[in-house]
């Protein structure tokens, strides 16, 4: 555990704080496309809160995309990542530790900012705490669906759309489910369902997406 | 049978035959340099020797028993340094090398760390940027992981390119002190080892169309 925690989330945390401006990158893009929204479709107060948490949650999953491919492409194209797999240690353990900083980095800030976004498209507050908790458990799912993705894109030259491609359709029951959520608080109603939804996809992401992240890695070595 | 053993290797890449059944033992106290022109595998043999890709077929055998088996202490007791230099350029030549330590669970002492830096010619740069570094010189930064992690096996992967005479020499002298300390060397190279490198056996790759 020290070994990761030294080796791996020490570095990767060092790392990502040399390159701010690449971790701002995706950070600046959703704030402008969700100020955008009550530019391009009017400050109409029951437009935006019908659209709003859809809004957030769209440029929060293409934003996310922007960033995803520096889980790995880095330590791909140096070397890292062989020297990664020759370290005795765990690929699988090795990638979760990589996708928690990735999350810490990338969709935390995302999570900070969610009252000022909530604020731009005058959500309600119940409409916010619901958002709030779908961001809580979604964007770790989002983070670590898509490190197998990016495992296996690693090695192609331009990854960036097939990326796309092979996310984005995995993401829709996360959309639905988590609009749905922020929709029925929006109505006073219970939304616990679509939470443990989220929640149990969560879970499942968490036990099994290491090990296929490390497969998925592994591919792209050969 | 203590070593490193390849047991009939065929390795095939994109429907072209590499090699086949290839054997050979690696053992403590022996330097192989591996030979062969540009396509002939080498690089995809230091591949398979290290476990990053599987051979078509074959097997591989550490001191007798199988390689899948024991890998976790195979690579307890193996560098690797391969073509990608394995170093990020953000980091400074210190930091990679402490985090590259930290994952290979070796202690990492800073003050012996300076020192094989120091020895490496890379006085004062210790803390720049590794990119902002010579080729030459991130190379040394590469290599010095060998002078910081005691291991038996080394697989090294051209490991002079862009270095120096000196570097080279270096790097020769240590392989030859390695190899008296009971080490085992498999490396590549396009130019032909000097003297400093001590004794070789050679082992020849043809390519094959």
């Amino acid at each position: 555990m020290n070994t990761l925690i030294n080796g791996i989330f020490k570095r990767d945390m060092a790392l990502a704080f040399r390159q701010r401006s690449e971790l701002a990158q995706p950070l600046m893009f959703l704030l402008m496309v969700i100020t955008l929204f009550p530019l391009g479709i009017g400050p109409g107060p029951v437009t935006l809160q019908k659209i709003g948490p859809g809004v957030i949650w769209i440029a929060a999953i293409l934003s996310s995309l922007l960033a995803m491919e520096r889980l790995f492409r880095d330590d791909f194209w140096d070397g890292s990542l062989e020297q990664y797999m020759l370290s005795g240690q765990s690929v699988a353990a090795i990638a979760a530790i990589k996708v928690l900083v990735h999350w810490l980095v990338s969709f935390l800030p995302l999570v900070l900012f969610s009252p000022l976004l909530a604020l731009f498209l005058n959500l309600t507050v119940d409409m916010y705490v619901a958002l709030m908790l779908t961001l809580v458990l979604g964007t770790p799912l989002l983070s670590l669906v898509g490190a197998i993705a990016v495992g296996l894109t690693v090695g192609l030259q331009r990854g960036g759309v097939l990326l796309a491609l092979l996310l984005i359709p995995v993401f829709i029951p996360l959309l639905i489910f988590a609009t749905s959520a922020v929709d029925s608080a929006a109505l006073q109603l219970p939304y616990r369902a679509q939470l443990a939804i989220i929640g149990a996809m969560l879970m499942l992401a968490m036990a099994t997406a290491p090990f296929a992240i490390a497969y998925a890695l592994k591919v792209s070595q050969n | 049978m203590a070593g490193l053993a390849a047991d009939n290797l065929t390795c095939i890449k994109r429907d072209r035959v590499l090699f086949t059944n290839l054997s050979f033992t690696l053992s403590p106290g022996e330097l192989i340099y591996l030979r062969g022109p540009n396509g002939a595998g080498k690089t995809s043999l230091l591949r398979i020797l290290t476990g990053l890709s599987s051979p078509e077929s074959g097997r591989l055998y550490l001191n007798g028993e199988s390689l899948e088996a024991t890998r976790d202490v195979f690579n307890q007791q193996l560098i690797y340094i391969g073509h990608k230099a394995g170093i990020n350029g953000a980091l400074t030549a210190m930091e990679n090398l402490r985090f590259w330590c930290a994952q290979h669970g070796t202690a990492f002492v800073a003050s012996h760390a300076y020192e094989v830096l120091a020895r490496l010619g890379l006085v004062g740069l210790e803390d720049v940027p590794v990119r902002m570094l010579s080729a030459g010189q991130q190379r040394r930064v590469a290599l010095s992981r060998l002078w910081l992690k005691p291991s038996t096996y080394w697989i090294l992967d051209e490991p002079f390119t862009a270095l120096d005479t000196d570097g080279i020499e270096l790097l020769e002298q240590h392989m030859q002190q390695h190899v008296a300390s009971q080490g085992a060397i498999i490396t590549t190279s396009h130019q032909p080892l000097s003297e400093h490198a001590g004794p070789f056996t050679e082992l020849v790759l043809e390519y094959r169309l």
